[in-house]
């Protein structure tokens, strides 16, 4: 036995020794760094222990601006994309022939770089002295007046940040959606239609309970995923978030960290945590309705 | 008589709702789909556009009848886009492989072996599943800061190879091969390791595709890390690199030029996606998590 433990964990060392240095110590460090007053990243050293790191970034209007940022995106994107991603499961579902293609279609953005993409929809929407851009061409076809969609009034961008944002989340909604509504019991439709259900009522009554675990599956990490919102905001406005205006949570931790405003891991690591009490206070909130609610 | 005629009609009148609304199903889809591939459209469209043509559509056109490829001649000359796809292709190949090594062992680890604190370390293991990478990444960085390892490989991969999920998945995997086996190969007097490497692997081949492919994708698109770490153009990434371009590049305006970059960097991606459809869709409905 005692030579066998060896074995077990010489085979697990690996494991441990990266988890160990990148992820546990780098946990416990954080705390510390969240709570060292004055820390100066050259010489290490820090005046005291206390909670000021909190309170200077609670009361920094940049960061103010971000978590305002962040949590209109969260509220537009998780309820919009989750629907949206409903309803054309169903619609993929009632296919059979062509399920396939669509599904394929639909997954791609999974798999491209959000960096890249971004700058297409960044140029889609600019609004230049050469060109107004092709939505702007769609939108005059409309009669609607051409709007500076990049660099002008804020819901403007807002709205480029929500539609980026929910066209990159969708793929993985719909595919966890597709499966989750194949797999349910033909049964139980039949049932419903031989008793004359209408179609709305067989879609709240049977489609959405039987699949509410994946349902609520996606709006926890809808919300988990939408917190963390950055490299796409980084893909359409460039890395100067700040001046764009559209900074959020985690663009403010990375600018505290590196940069030309970086230099301050302190305060960076309290605005870490405190992202993390929120999504943390979020996700527990969710669990406990989705007991509630979600069958099985 | 009439009965029969009367089902005749209803049941016309219920197939033609029924192709109706098929077809308005297939109509939404459809526009859904053009929503998705016309970003897609646009950059390769753009990008075989002329940088003087490009600049003369006040209106953009939606073809184009000259397609040129000097913008990818471009692109790859006036930045160093070749050494980009060097970079992310070694940074993914390394940190993919290191990643297989270590995850194999430890999944082998908590699915074959017995050892004392096996049960309470694996609920740990899996208690790290919840921790967000924006919570490690500032130590991570400061680390690798300290340790001189900024602008390089090591720096680059190091905190990338341990990932708590693919162990649990293939750990997973690995309990579902029969006991019998095992006995069966130690009375044979086959050694752990090799029965790990002969029968385990070959078994569980499927996850441990899912799993290289899974990493890949997150290699190829990673961002955040490598902004980070590297500041000397020598090391950067693709995403870094389309930044940069984006910021400074080729004179903001050259946007024929940009896109041709975009299209170069998306097309290794979607090529592996179209080979490996079914894989990826599986694997990240077993376990990928985006948004």
């Amino acid at each position: 036995m005692e030579k066998k433990s060896t074995k077990g964990w010489l085979y697990l060392l690996p494991a441990l020794v990266f988890l160990g240095l990148f992820m546990i110590y780098p946990l416990v460090d954080v705390f510390i760094y969240s709570f060292e007053e004055g820390y100066n990243f050259t010489s290490q050293t820090y005046f005291g222990i206390g909670g000021y790191n909190y309170s200077y970034v609670l009361h920094d209007p940049y960061f103010l601006r971000a978590l305002k940022n962040t949590f209109i995106l969260v509220v537009i994107t998780v309820p919009l994309s989750t629907a949206i991603a409903l309803f054309i499961s169903v619609g993929l579902a009632s296919l059979d022939k062509l399920r396939d293609l669509f599904q394929t279609v639909y997954f791609l953005p999974y798999v491209t770089n959000t960096l890249a993409v971004g700058l297409v929809f960044m140029i889609l929407f600019k609004k230049t002295p050469y060109t107004d851009g092709f939505v702007n061409l769609i939108l005059g076809a409309v009669g609607v007046n051409p709007i500076d969609f990049m660099e002008g009034p804020y819901w403007a961008k807002m709205f480029v940040l929500c539609f980026y944002t929910i066209w990159v989340v969708l793929p993985f909604k719909i595919l966890i959606l597709t499966s989750a509504l194949c797999s349910v019991n033909k049964n139980y439709y039949d049932a419903a239609k031989v008793d004359g259900a209408s179609r709305l009522r067989i879609f709240t009554k049977i489609t959405v309970p039987m699949i509410s675990p994946s349902l609520f599956y996606l709006i926890i990490t809808g919300f988990i995923g939408a917190f963390k919102a950055y490299s796409d905001v980084v893909a359409l406005f460039g890395t100067d978030l700040n001046s764009a205006g559209m900074n959020t949570i985690v663009g403010y931790v990375y600018d505290m960290l590196y940069g030309s405003s970086g230099g301050y891991p302190s305060y960076a690591s309290a605005a870490a945590i405190i992202l993390f009490a929120i999504v943390l206070t979020i996700t527990c909130i969710n669990l406990i309705v989705s007991k509630k609610y979600v069958h099985y | 008589m009439d009965n029969s005629e009367n089902f005749k009609k209803i049941e016309k009148a219920a197939l033609r709702r029924r192709n109706f609304s098929k077809a308005l199903t297939v109509i939404l889809l459809s526009l859904w789909g053009l929503a998705v591939l016309f970003p897609f459209y646009w950059m390769c469209l753009t990008s075989l556009k002329s940088y003087g043509s490009y600049n003369s559509e006040y209106i953009p056109k939606l073809f184009t009848l000259s397609p040129t490829l000097e913008n990818y001649i471009t692109a790859f000359n006036s930045v160093n886009l070749a050494r980009y796809f060097g970079n992310t292709i070694i940074f993914t190949v390394v940190t993919t492989l290191l990643m297989l090594m270590v995850t194999i062992l430890a999944a082998f680890a908590f699915s074959r072996l017995n050892f004392k604190g096996k049960q309470l370390s694996f609920t740990l293991f899996l208690s790290l599943m919840m921790i967000p990478n924006e919570l490690v990444i500032i130590t991570n960085y400061v680390t690798i800061t300290e340790t001189n390892l900024r602008n390089t490989f090591t720096g680059l991969i190091l905190p990338g190879v341990a990932s708590v999920f693919y162990i649990y998945l293939l750990k997973e995997n690995f309990s579902q091969i029969p006991d019998e086996l095992y006995y069966a190969a130690k009375v044979d007097g086959t050694s752990d390791f090799k029965y790990l490497w002969k029968v385990m692997l070959p078994i569980c081949r499927p996850t441990i595709i899912t799993i290289t492919i899974l990493k890949v994708i997150e290699c190829w698109n990673s961002y955040v890390w490598p902004r980070l770490i590297t500041d000397d153009k020598d090391y950067y990434l693709v995403s870094n690199g389309i930044q940069t371009i984006r910021e400074s590049g080729f004179g903001r305006e050259n946007i024929p030029a940009m896109m041709a970059a975009v299209v170069a960097i998306s097309v290794p991606l979607i090529l592996l996606f179209l080979i490996f459809r079914k894989k990826i869709m599986e694997g990240v409905a077993r376990g990928g998590t985006k948004g």
